[in-house]
């Protein structure tokens, strides 16, 4: 377990090099966060994901992991939103906090997950304040603001409602 | 008779769709109110025995690696996901050599109290080896909200 342990503190300081700089500064506290804190992970993919890259877009921003009930329970529903709302500027983003890539890996397809998914680390989780608790999860608006946080299991009617209204294309009539 | 053979069917197909998110998340989930109130330690108390000058319970973390590094009680100790054979092989290493009347809080935070999948199996595990001196540390909604945010003593790191 002691390995455990000292592979995710590497695991950590070698994930840290790729952060803006806002990583160094006093952890936020999560319920102030005004500005989604930037960051650039490899994605289990195996493509860069930055966070950055989706201003114009509205990003839902999951924290989640396989031990985690109440996220498996909203993560289809979330699958199904980038597949709904993707082309009207809608992204999903999941940062897994599993403490290996192995059972995410495997979860991936059973939960038909088609949006990058990330793994979470120490300094991603003291970016967003300390992620002490799952699932949470962040409505990030076009300018990279963010507009809602959810933790604990979210009322999904209710979120999705805030995300149609925040889409910056709406569908055609 | 048709409508009930339909009615089955849909059934059926709906349980077979939602298996593999089932096995996602759990194998077997044991509820954490399974826990007996009376086995329940609330975060205020325990706050309070660890700024006491009485003697400190052995306290285990039985979650996530990387939610104990990010924030944990001061003195607890790491010990693997209680709902995961990793971490019930690790505890039940730890605990060996101890007396059976070690007091012992064991806590998580990982999720909502409800849908933890660690605290209780850890509480089983050591309940059913003869623990006599066994709490849970009760976290109603997890770590951060119910210690972390209420002001009661954190440490990071490992």
């Amino acid at each position: 377990m002691r390995l455990l342990l000292q592979l995710a503190s590497v695991a950590a300081l070698v994930c840290s090099t790729s952060l803006a700089p806002a990583e160094n500064a006093t952890p936020p506290k999560a319920a102030t966060l005004r500005v989604a804190p930037d960051f650039t992970r490899k994605g289990l993919d195996g493509k860069s994901v930055h966070l950055g890259s989706y201003r114009g877009k509205v990003v839902l921003l999951n924290f989640w992991a396989t031990w985690c009930g109440p996220c498996i329970t909203e993560i289809p529903k979330f699958a199904s939103w980038q597949t709904k709302y993707g082309a009207q500027g809608f992204q999903v983003v999941g940062i897994s906090m599993d403490d290996d890539a192995a059972p995410v890996l495997k979860a991936l397809p059973k939960l038909r997950i088609t949006y990058p998914v990330v793994m979470g680390d120490v300094h991603l989780s003291a970016l967003y304040g300390g992620v002490l608790g799952l699932p949470v999860t962040y409505l990030i608006g076009t300018d990279g603001k963010v507009v809602a946080r959810y933790q604990g299991e979210a009322n999904l009617v209710e979120m999705e409602q805030k995300i149609v209204g925040l889409l910056p294309q709406k569908k055609a009539p | 008779m048709k409508l009930n053979r339909l009615s089955v069917l849909v059934l059926l197909g709906a349980i077979i769709a939602l298996l593999p998110l089932r096995s996602v998340a759990q194998q077997e989930h044991v509820p954490a109110s399974s826990i007996p109130q009376a086995s329940l330690i609330q975060p205020a108390d325990l706050s309070a025995a660890l700024q006491s000058s009485a003697p400190k319970p052995l306290i285990l973390h039985v979650g996530s690696v990387l939610m104990f590094a990010t924030a944990h009680i001061p003195g607890s100790e790491y010990v693997g996901p209680g709902g995961k054979q990793i971490g019930v092989d690790a505890l039940k290493r730890r605990v060996a050599s101890l007396p059976k009347d070690t007091a012992i809080v064991l806590y998580c935070g990982c999720c909502p109290w409800g849908r933890c999948p660690n605290i209780a199996p850890a509480y089983n595990l050591l309940h059913d080896a003869g623990f006599t001196n066994l709490k849970v540390l009760y976290l109603a909604d997890n770590f951060g909200t119910d210690w972390v945010d209420k002001g009661y003593p954190v440490t990071k790191g490992n």
